[in-house]
């Protein structure tokens, strides 16, 4: 590996982000603080759903907040890319082996979620108001679960850049992400799935599930949650597979 | 130390459509063949069957034929992104695919369609270049400021690109291609949709990378930028090496020189035997379209014999075609087909 282009091509993303930083915020975050606002505020301030849906709701925003912009500043640029504008064919000519290049988007991926995930959860607990009880008294779980969610979210994007192209973006949201924010805890903890066995089981294959009932179980312990060892075994595993097939993926769409 | 190049039996065969340019320039895969397998129903395109050759240390050196030859193939097999099927190509001591960093470290890269970063500036184009090859800051900047200017972008220099003509683009390229100063040069099709101003500062650019010692490999369909730029040519079919020379060798090897291409109404055997027979007529071929084309040391001054041979044998003449001594005579003396057929 060369650290020196490695470094670099982190700063030409850290520049190209920073450049269109407030459309990327808006495009990531607008729709889940939507959400909060709907479902935490005006509907628990209405007594249609009870005060502590506030708490359970805020953990599975945050995952989903950082899979999505994670997984999209991975994937988009990806398919653009390699059909269209073959701007990083530049970077697959660097002196490094093509292999660093889909892992240093990754990282750059995974830096964007992060950041995603610190701007959700202050301004989501400032739309929720009062009655939100989470608490930040397990900071290294914490952190390691956002760095593994973080990870996820960007190998997933490199799994779908390299494996769509431009006219499957809308299947993608439509029949990918879209069933995946669904039926991965986001709204709804796990153990609200007791009464659909079969479907509790399924989900279990969903990595959003780990990212969602991880953070539950790092910021509101209080409610039922995934256990700490399977949030984890499932983030590794999940993120494993990601890479491993994003990887190989990437490989074909860069060798001819 | 100056570096070659070595092609050995290289071979490609795709089994889906290649990423590349021939797909993406609309055209057909002009001169590629397809072989379908009824039992699998799969795909398989043969780009390189077999192309051999070697570019020596210091050499302009150009890969000329149609569209669809396999020009572009074998550019994306020495620069590293396509692998070969079968056999090997070498730049210096290096064997490409097996060495590839080391490679990329010797190469300049000027693809064929602009792949320019459009979310950057075009100085930021160049320094982050640069800093994938580890060149330190200030350096980087100097080099990007010393080229931006000597390829007359100066004044768009931080813009971003997405604004630039075709011929900024291209220049641009260029200039990337050079800033972390390679010692092998590789542009595929580097003058296409340029205008000729712009074409004569890109070959006036590609002579002063030469002139420092530095080797040059340009892919091209253009019989002109082949002759006025490159010092040898491979002329490139079906994915192998036709004839290989210098532009002047080559236009030599064609016999007599001039070429008029007839069309008939019909050709009948007594009047190819009349057309051979005419003084000056070096060679005659009868081309799969169905005309004759009469190879010979002269032009215009054969038409009257031809009008006399035509009319002895009962034939009436359609069309009569005369090219002077060029490459274009010498591609179509190899293949039977002009280059932009």
């Amino acid at each position: 590996m060369n650290l020196a282009a490695f470094i670099a091509m982190l700063g030409r993303d850290g520049r190209v982000a920073r450049r269109n930083f407030l459309p990327l915020l808006l495009q990531n975050l607008v729709q889940p603080m939507l959400f909060v606002f709907i479902f935490g505020r005006v509907m628990t301030t209405s007594g249609m759903m009870p005060e502590a849906y506030k708490s359970l709701l805020l953990p599975g925003i945050i995952a989903m907040s950082m899979l999505l912009s994670g997984l999209q500043a991975v994937a988009f640029p990806m398919i653009a890319d390699f059909q269209f504008t073959r701007e990083i064919e530049d970077r697959l000519l660097a002196p490094m082996a093509i292999e660093w290049v889909a892992i240093e988007k990754v990282v750059a991926g995974a830096i964007q979620a992060l950041i995603a995930g610190g701007v959700v959860i202050p301004t989501a607990i400032l739309i929720l108001g009062s009655g939100v009880q989470i608490s930040f008294a397990q900071p290294v779980e914490l952190v390691a679960l956002a760095l593994l969610v973080a990870t996820l979210a960007a190998a997933i994007g490199l799994t779908l850049g390299c494996s769509l192209g431009q006219q499957q973006i809308g299947i993608m949201f439509s029949l990918i992400i879209g069933p995946m924010i669904f039926f991965g805890c986001t709204y709804y903890p796990l153990s609200a799935l007791a009464s659909f066995p079969i479907l509790q089981t399924l989900v279990l294959l969903n990595p959003f599930v780990y990212a969602s009932e991880g953070f539950r179980s790092a910021l509101v312990p209080q409610f039922p949650h995934l256990s700490g060892p399977a949030v984890f075994a499932g983030l590794i595993g999940f993120n494993a597979l990601f890479l491993f097939v994003g990887l190989q993926q990437f490989r074909k769409k860069a060798i001819g | 130390m100056d570096v070659g190049i070595r092609i050995d039996g290289l071979r490609k065969v795709y089994t889906s459509p290649p990423p590349a340019a021939p797909m993406a320039r609309g055209g057909p895969m002009g001169g590629q063949r397809l072989f379908k397998r009824p039992e699998k129903k799969k795909i398989e395109i043969v780009a390189l069957d077999g192309m051999s050759l070697e570019v020596q240390p210091g050499e302009i050196f150009g890969l000329l034929g149609p569209n669809g030859a396999g020009k572009s193939t074998t550019v994306g097999i020495l620069t590293t992104r396509v692998k070969p099927t079968a056999g090997a190509a070498w730049i210096g001591g290096h064997e490409v695919w097996r060495e590839r960093v080391a490679v990329k470290r010797m190469i300049g890269v000027v693809p064929q369609k602009p792949n320019l970063d459009f979310a950057l500036t075009a100085r930021e184009i160049l320094t982050y270049h640069a800093a994938y090859f580890g060149i330190p800051p200030a350096e980087r900047l100097g080099r990007a400021a010393d080229l931006l200017d000597r390829f007359k972008l100066g004044d768009r220099a931080d813009q971003m690109v997405h604004g630039f003509s075709g011929g900024m683009m291209q220049r641009l390229s260029i200039a990337r291609a050079l800033m972390h100063a390679p010692q092998v040069l590789f542009l595929d099709e580097p003058s296409t949709g340029l205008d000729p101003q712009t074409r004569l500062l890109l070959w006036e650019l590609i002579r002063d990378f030469n002139r420092d010692g530095h080797t040059v490999l340009l892919t091209t369909h253009n019989m002109e930028e082949a002759d006025a730029l490159c010092d040898r040519l491979a002329i490139v079919d079906h994915g192998r090496v036709i004839a290989t020379g210098t532009p002047q060798d080559l236009k030599r090897s064609v016999p007599g020189g001039f070429v008029v291409r007839l069309a008939f109404d019909r050709v009948t055997d007594g009047l190819r035997a009349a057309l051979a027979a005419i003084p000056g007529v070096t060679e005659l071929q009868t081309p799969p379209d169905g005309g004759v084309d009469l190879y010979a040391d002269q032009g215009g001054t054969l038409i009257p014999h031809i009008v006399s041979a035509a009319a002895a044998a009962g034939a009436t003449i359609h069309d009569i075609h005369i090219s002077e001594p060029s490459l274009e005579n010498l591609f179509l003396h190899h293949t039977g087909r002009r280059l932009r057929e």
